[in-house]
């Protein structure tokens, strides 16, 4: 029977839409217990390509032959050959295309909506890590925000579309992945933003994502205010776009609230973060699209993958925006999930202190993003 | 540490570094040792796992300018 390679996008396209799949994880137990392809309708098998070595035999009993069978691993290699051992039985069997590796780097384009100014915001859906990042476009000009490392996916969704960047910015100094702000910006000659209390180490040279300094998106006509909203890093600083949008950074998720310990200071920001969930995000409009910077469930995907909830609704149904100042406290100081992967060398690696290699940039990101407080 | 075999598996992509190192296992008696030298970063996690689940031992893994070594005793 037939090997044919499955694309991390038409993998994408059957997590948004809840379609079944059954998935042979050859990875080792650990890595498949750290981080796996999520779906709501998915099933699960895990056993090692190194212990199937010696043949599939006793495997194949337990794969399904009503669906669809998807054998992953990390790069593709192991995934062909225990593929090829699967077909030699007669089974007929896809492989991911470029493995987990790949599942980590792509981006899928949402559009959110239309600008009242004229143009539109767009969500980067970063699947396999729940990242997000965004496109706000305006009469041919864009800024993205919070970049993520393969910034030739915005480069080429603004090519197609006739778009130039102008301007990039991060929310904040990011701990679970590796931005590519300064690269993008560096890249298409625009200005890259960072806010200043997260900069105080940066090496670089970078522009003021600050509240009061508004930026222009299409001449006059679509406005990013710069809102700062610290407790997740100390500068974290979030975007009101043409009074309809709020980016959140990692202060605020639709199903969970950022955590202040990525950068050692847990006890010392937890003042910040109350303040800006219950008392800076309170003030504004209850109408306004939360758009967060990550998110940690499939289940957060709507309809065509994106991820946003309105505020008003938000306060009504998110844990984190409703508990007494004890009981916050304990949450995002106690029981944390585990730190992100190399998050210290991921934080390095944005202030331009460390200059890994592609290669081991893309180790550093292995695995989920972890930026919430909530597994 | 003195190696009763050498397998060469630098520049070699998963899942070849184990799929050799099984072979070249396979040669070796109860107790003898495999030196094993890879480049491929996933075979450090990989070759502890299957030389757990194999019942074989290792003994060593070092990291020298890029390159992995392990020292993997027969069970």
């Amino acid at each position: 029977m037939t090997v044919k390679p499955m694309t991390v996008k038409e993998v994408t396209k059957k997590v948004i839409s809840k379609d079944q799949l059954f998935i042979l994880d050859v990875r080792n137990h650990d890595a498949f217990g750290d981080w796996k392809i999520e779906g709501e309708n998915f099933e699960y098998l895990n056993i090692p390509y190194f212990d199937l070595l010696d043949g599939v035999e006793d495997i194949v009993d337990k794969l399904p032959l009503n669906k669809q069978v998807l054998v992953v691993c990390a790069k593709e290699g192991s995934s062909v050959m225990v593929a090829e051992m699967l077909s030699e039985t007669g089974l007929s069997v896809h492989y991911l295309k470029g493995g987990m590796k790949a599942w980590s780097e792509y981006l899928e384009p949402v559009k959110i909506g239309d600008l009242k100014g004229g143009g539109s915001l767009y969500q980067f859906v970063r699947i396999g890590k729940g990242c997000l990042s965004y496109m706000i476009e305006s009469q041919g000009e864009a800024i993205i925000v919070d970049a993520a490392r393969m910034t030739e996916h915005y480069e080429t969704f603004a090519n197609e579309n006739n778009i130039l960047i102008k301007h990039v910015a991060d929310t904040h100094l990011h701990a679970d992945h590796i931005s590519g702000g300064r690269k993008l910006a560096e890249k298409v000659g625009g200005t890259y933003y960072i806010p200043p209390k997260d900069a105080e180490e940066v090496v670089f040279d970078f522009a003021e994502l600050q509240e009061g300094k508004e930026i222009l998106v299409g001449g006059t006509k679509v406005i990013v205010q710069p809102l700062y909203t610290p407790g997740h890093t100390i500068g974290s600083t979030s975007l009101l776009i043409d009074d309809k949008y709020l980016l959140t950074g990692d202060i605020l998720f639709v199903e969970s609230i950022g955590r202040p310990d990525l950068a050692g200071k847990a006890e010392d920001w937890v003042a910040d973060l109350r303040e800006s969930l219950y008392d800076r995000y309170k003030k504004l409009d209850g109408g306004l699209m939360v758009l967060p910077a990550h998110f940690s469930k499939v289940s957060e995907l709507g309809e065509n993958g994106k991820v946003t909830a309105s505020l008003k609704e938000l306060y009504e149904r998110n844990e984190g925006l409703n508990l007494e100042s004890d009981k916050f406290r304990t949450l995002v100081t106690d029981n944390l999930p585990p730190q992100p992967n190399s998050y210290q060398e991921i934080r390095q690696t944005n202030m331009g202190k460390l200059k890994p290699d592609e290669e081991e940039q893309r180790e550093m990101e292995i695995g989920p993003n972890r930026c919430a407080v909530h597994n | 540490m003195n190696a009763d075999k050498f397998l060469d598996a630098k520049g070699l992509a998963c899942p070849m570094p184990i799929v050799k190192t099984k072979k070249a296992m396979d040669q070796l008696e109860y107790g003898q040792i495999l030196e094993i030298h890879a480049t491929d970063k996933g075979a450090k996690n990989d070759l502890s796992a299957w030389a757990k689940s194999g019942g074989h031992e290792l003994m060593e893994h070092t990291e020298e300018n890029g390159v992995l070594k392990f020292f993997l005793k027969k069970g």
